[in-house]
């Protein structure tokens, strides 16, 4: 057909036929999600659920549905980083001697590489940013955000960075660099397949997301929070939420422009992080570390947020401490800037700079070690009800501190020099991230999914899943702490000792329960579907919840609140409940709210074609979408009919509805 | 002393419970592996100072004021200042502790620093003097010269017992990591950059040595082992070595720098002039011009530009590599030293 | 918001406002932390041309390559679009449609005067051999410049767009909201250029 090799290359740029399904494991993978994307779409067509899907979900423009969107994307995610996560201890756990594994080092190299990448910016972001959408206007009083329509187009770049990063475990290879595609070794001399341009057009495409997510945010926090909420009456969550945005309008444009740097080495042969012609790789480093460690508070600040928050109400009882609690969060937001040389002291600086950096890491340790405070003297005599939230709340403090101890120790430069790039080093990120940002995760999950669906999470198999999750995390990364200090270093595929072996079956035993958690967890949420009537939350309020999102109804309607609340106390909601509340019940008026526009998913679509385009050199294809992509956003601006109003009537009935649902069940 | 005693006392039955596992990095060979050591065991009894009374009080509370007890319950209680204090100076008194030791010791065992000591006791005298090796992480093997003795060797590397060593260390390509755990820690190699290690082994052994940053393909083999010798035998290795090795000229440094892994351990008898020179200043064959010269043409320029680079100088992160003739030429980054 | 438009019942105090809210749009506030993130962008691009300004690689110098009495032609281009700009907006407060489009038409001009002319001498220099691709400094040079140009065309393809609206719709609400955004954006490239004069052009030629 295409019998002219030089319109074949124009049209599929490098693509050939040998880059599609390049491995075997790949092909049978691909078997597996084409059967299941197959089912899908048969089952939305079969049950007409297109049109649904469309109006209700993929325009909607509701931070809610937004929310709940982003949490969906992030637990895919999380699975797929999981499954890369299980195939390297697998081969680690069996690579000795003569064995060689079943991973090559060319796909071994693409799975940690896509762990990595796909844990922190399409498993992690989504959760976290997902949580923050759903949470904070529901927190301070708003309807919405301040900009819903680019709430939306946030949500589908980051959706879209997910897919172009998907796309290349069929099409192409991945980076084989490591998550953070350290130069030179990203450089196009060695790194000539497509995965380092997957790597750097799928994060750039989300970082687009991101940031834009990061203004939405601030601005929402600081221009939308409902009459008598001051700054210090704000939630703990709200605040974590806000210096987290912060965090990421100043951190996320240091990552665009390094990866934009790259990106020019690679494509129009700059000079920036070379080996020759005066580029400086140590640049790099220091440049994508500046954003690097920011992102780690970025991820762990709002669920210090949501453990605030958890402890409060599970304690029944005011938050120990609510201003040192701020004051800790915005220390945390300013040292974040002030600490990233601490991940590379081995790179040669001298002995000052080192030191200098390493004891402004171990200075945040003490607004950190404040909040571990603060949690515990909120337990202090309260009346500690052990759900779901809660219990993943104890396991974070305790896991925490651990991972706390051996990140300080990592500090101190003398003993960096011996622990860096080692499994210690893995084991003790992995203790922060997993006992900090993942257990608050799951914690937020539990705790305000009735608030976003209107029914509890059945709670048996969540302490399933927490029973496996939590010993199942201390098998898998203790021996790693071990392993690093026998001098083991990370991301070999393969080890000449046998007798390490023991501690990585160890660990792959304790990877394996964390699988079983994972799967718990999908079960619990397939069973509360199936027992949503038992488990309804007709209240609103099935915690004794303390802030504002439990004044309104669970699910809560499409306007939040049928009136905008006056707070006068940093828990609002408790204060209100304690001075006798009535909940109003005429008086309404229409409600003025903003229409849904597809335009997020159509912009965010023709990023996918403009990167591909870019990543297979179809030069035609990337242009095309980049003016389609112009076209449509400019087109967009000439819609002025973007709000509508709910009419009054759907108010009284959505209101009186729910005051007979509580008269009901009163 | 007190400190030996200290550290004896909590240290000893830990290290015994782990004494079925080769713990390198806890009980290494050299004497700057020994001490950074220390820093890890002087760290973690300080932090346990805190982070066992948070952990035991967390599961005591959770235990205590759980609602089946019905114990003490005020919900109201929320603040007091003497608690509040003590939650922020106890962490700042730990880190003011360890922020000196950090201090102290970043500097004592700054990798730049020639040793002043080869263990505890005994001082560097000038009878000592260091036994130089230039290190090359190439894809995916290490190249050690011996510019004193005039030999090299691929994935080998022995030294004598007691006696200091000064690394000169750079990489062909990629980013590595230079590391033998039982000697000291490790420290990066960068192309077109030299980065330095001053360490001492007072143990004769075969110690594990390898890259521990990840550079491709090749990364799991690049493994090397490191012969802690006496003083006879390691001039025998070094005549071992002149008598069986090849010569390691220009062409065969080029067919070496083809990437490859697992590669046995060669033997090079004699060395180009200057080899390491030129791989350091990526102009092995003299094909492109060195880039000592290149910086030093730069550094002409600037000096009519007018001095921008020091303040390069000051900026942190710019790491201190010394490209030998252009040092303290100041116009690239690499070379200008950071402090 | 007043407390008198709020419910109060009989000895407590109001827990919610009855009064719908005056839209407070958040637009400006928006823009401005976009602004201070595109900042940082340009602030990674002057920190790497900071490390990599001397690195000429054995290439041309700044003082060989830079054409100061040509940028001086442009800086004054993009100061002057800046000027006109505020022109238009003065127009748009006082409701004048015509002349404000009249002095938008100008600053687009100006605009496309500037990036006319960083294309010129961009296409001199490669024609030198003093391409992006030559050294670390000229790699460094071309893209904090040309980030800047981009910015700018970006900005004249929204001022046309906007040219458009205000010609259909008038100077609406909507349309004064984004011509307030669009001009803090052309005066925040303004400074950026000053940034990128002294520090690119100045100091590399002094």
């Amino acid at each position: 057909m295409f019998s002219n090799p030089d319109l074949w290359k124009f049209i599929f740029g490098r693509l050939t036929w040998q880059d599609i399904l390049p491995e075997t494991i790949v092909v049978y993978t691909f078997i597996v999600v084409a059967i299941g994307g197959v089912a899908i779409v048969a089952a939305i067509t079969y049950y007409r659920k297109w049109g649904y899907l469309w109006n209700e979900w993929i325009t909607s423009i509701d931070h809610k549905k937004i929310g709940a969107m982003y949490m969906i994307l992030g637990l895919v995610m999380f699975v797929r980083g999981f499954s890369d996560a299980a195939m390297m201890r697998s081969q680690q756990a069996i690579a000795f001697g003569a064995n060689q594994g079943y991973l090559p080092p060319h796909h071994y190299d693409q799975i940690f590489t896509a762990h990595g990448v796909i844990m922190i910016f399409f498993a992690a972001m989504p959760l976290i940013t997902g949580l923050m959408n759903f949470v904070v206007p529901l927190q301070i009083g708003a309807r919405d955000v301040a900009f819903p329509f680019l709430n939306n187009f946030s949500f589908w770049m980051t959706a879209a960075g997910a897919v172009i990063v998907m796309i290349s475990l069929f099409v192409g290879v991945f980076a084989m660099t490591g998550w953070l595609a350290y130069p030179p070794l990203s450089e196009l001399p060695y790194s000539p397949d497509t995965g380092v341009d997957y790597y750097i057009w799928g994060l750039q495409v989300a970082g687009i997301g991101t940031l834009l997510s990061g203004v939405n945010m601030v601005a929402t926090i600081i221009k939308m929070r409902a009459p008598g909420m001051s700054m210090m009456k704000m939630p703990v969550f709200t605040w974590t939420a806000l210096c987290t945005n912060i965090l990421i309008v100043a951190a996320f444009p240091v990552l665009t422009a390094v990866l934009a740097l790259l990106a020019l080495d690679r494509y129009a042969g700059t000079h920036f992080f070379t080996n020759t012609g005066g580029g400086d790789q140590m640049m790099y480093v220091n440049l994508i570390w500046i954003w690097g460690h920011p992102e780690v508070y970025i991820l762990v600040l709002p669920c210090f947020g949501v453990y605030s928050e958890v402890v409060a109400t599970f304690c029944g009882k005011r938050l120990f401490g609510y201003a040192s609690m701020v004051y800790a969060t915005i220390v945390i937001t300013i040292l974040s800037y002030l600490v990233w040389l601490h991940h590379f002291f081995t790179m040669g600086s001298g002995a000052s700079v080192n030191s200098f950096f390493g004891i402004t890491t171990m200075i945040i340790s003490i607004p950190t070690g404040a909040k571990i405070f603060n949690w515990l003297f909120t337990m202090y005599k309260g009346r500690i009800r052990f759900e779901l939230p809660m219990m993943w709340s104890v396991a974070f403090m305790i896991t925490f501190v651990i991972g706390g101890m051996t990140g300080v120790m990592l500090a101190v430069p003398p003993a960096d020099f011996v622990l860096h790039n080692s499994l210690f080093l893995i084991a003790h990120f992995h203790n922060v991230i997993i006992g900090g940002v993942l257990f608050g995760i799951f914690a937020a999950i539990n705790y305000w999914f009735p608030k976003a669906f209107g029914f509890k999470l059945d709670q048996f198999w969540g302490k399933v899943s927490f029973w496996l999750w939590v010993p199942g995390f201390y098998l898998a990364f203790m021996p790693l702490y071990v392993l690093g200090l026998m001098g083991i270093t990370r991301r070999l595929n393969h080890f000449d000792d046998p007798s390490l072996q023991i501690w990585f079956v160890i660990a792959a035993f304790g990877a394996l329960l964390i699988g079983g958690g994972i799967l718990a967890m999908l079960v619990q949420i397939g069973v509360s579907i199936a027992r949503r009537d038992q488990l309804r939350d007709v209240t609103g309020d099935p915690w004794d919840g303390r802030t504002l999102e439990w004044s309104t109804s669970s699910p809560p309607p499409e306007y939040n609140f049928a009136f905008t609340p006056i707070v006068y106390d940093h828990d609002a909601w408790w204060d209100m409940k304690d001075r006798g509340y009535v909940r109003p019940r005429e008086g309404f008026r229409p409600i003025h709210m903003p229409k849904n526009t597809g335009t997020g998913a159509i912009l965010a679509a023709l990023a996918v074609a403009f990167a591909f385009g870019m990543i297979w050199y179809m030069w035609w294809l990337a242009a095309v979408s980049f003016v389609a992509m112009i076209v449509v956003a400019i087109g967009h601006t000439f819609n002025y009919n973007r709000d509508f109003d709910i009419p009054v009537e759907t108010v009284v009935a959505t209101e009186g509805e729910r005051t007979a649902l509580l008269a009901r069940h009163a | 002393m007190l400190r030996k005693l200290l550290l004896g006392s909590l240290v000893a039955p830990a290290m015994l419970a782990l004494s079925g596992c080769n713990m390198v990095v806890l009980d290494p060979s050299g004497y700057i592996a020994a001490q950074q050591r220390d820093i890890i065991v002087i760290s973690t009894i300080l932090m346990l100072l805190i982070i066992v009374p948070v952990i035991l009080l967390t599961i005591f509370f959770a235990w205590k004021y759980r609602q089946s007890r019905n114990a003490e319950y005020r919900p109201e209680w929320s603040h007091s200042t003497r608690l509040e204090v003590v939650i922020w100076s106890a962490p700042l008194a730990i880190i003011i502790a360890l922020g000196s030791i950090t201090w102290v010791s970043t500097h004592t065992l700054d990798p730049y620093r020639p040793l002043e000591r080869i263990s505890a006791g005994q001082a560097v005298t000038p009878q000592n003097k260091p036994l130089t090796v230039e290190v090359v992480s190439m894809n995916w093997k290490w190249l050690f010269f011996y510019p004193e003795e005039g030999i090299a060797t691929v994935n080998e590397l022995a030294a004598p017992v007691d006696r200091p060593i000064y690394f000169k260390i750079t990489s062909s390509d990629l980013m590595n990591s230079f590391y033998i755990p039982a000697l000291a820690g490790q420290i990066y190699s960068m192309a077109g950059m030299e980065t330095k290690l001053h360490a001492v082994i007072n143990k004769p052994g075969v110690y594990d040595g390898f890259s521990a940053n990840y550079s491709g393909a090749g990364f799991s083999g690049m493994n090397f082992k490191f012969h802690g010798l006496s003083e006879a035998d390691f001039k025998a290795w070094v005549d071992k070595v002149k008598a069986g090795g090849d010569e390691l000229s220009v062409s065969t440094y080029e067919t070496l720098a083809k990437p490859s892994s697992n590669d046995p351990v060669h033997y090079y008898r004699s060395v180009a002039p200057d080899l390491y020179h030129d791989i350091l200043n990526r102009c092995v064959g003299h094909a492109e011009p060195c880039m000592d010269k290149v910086m030093a043409m730069d550094h002409g320029h600037k000096a009519e530009g007018g001095g921008g680079a020091d303040e390069m100088a000051d900026m942190p992160g710019m790491a201190h590599h010394d490209a030998p003739e252009a040092k303290g030429a100041g116009s690239n980054a690499a070379a200008a030293t950071g402090n | 918001m007043s407390t008198e438009s709020a419910v109060q019942t009989a000895g407590q105090p109001a827990f919610y406002v009855t009064e719908e809210e005056h839209a407070h749009s958040s637009t400006l506030l928006g823009f401005w932390i976009y602004i201070m993130s595109d900042t940082l962008i340009f602030a990674a691009l002057f920190a790497t041309f900071g490390v990599l300004r001397h690195r000429y690689a054995g290439g041309p110098t700044a003082a060989e390559v830079l054409d100061i009495p040509g940028v001086a032609l442009n800086t004054a281009m993009l100061l002057i679009s800046s000027i006109t700009c505020g022109f238009a907006m003065l127009e748009m407060q006082k409701r004048n449609k015509g002349s404000t489009l009249f002095w938008l038409a100008v600053t687009g001009l100006f605009g496309a005067a500037f990036v006319g002319l960083e294309l010129h001498e961009f296409a001199t220099m490669i024609a030198e051999g003093a391409g992006p691709q030559r050294s670390a400094f000229l790699s460094a040079f071309f893209t904090l410049v040309g980030t800047h140009g981009t910015h700018v065309t970006i900005g004249i393809i929204w001022l046309i767009t906007l040219m458009v609206q205000v010609g259909r719709k008038g100077l609406v609400h909507e349309n004064a909201r984004r011509l307030m955004c669009f001009s803090m954006f052309w005066h925040f490239l303004d400074v950026i250029w000053i940034g990128v004069f002294s520090v690119v052009y100045l100091l590399g030629v002094l």
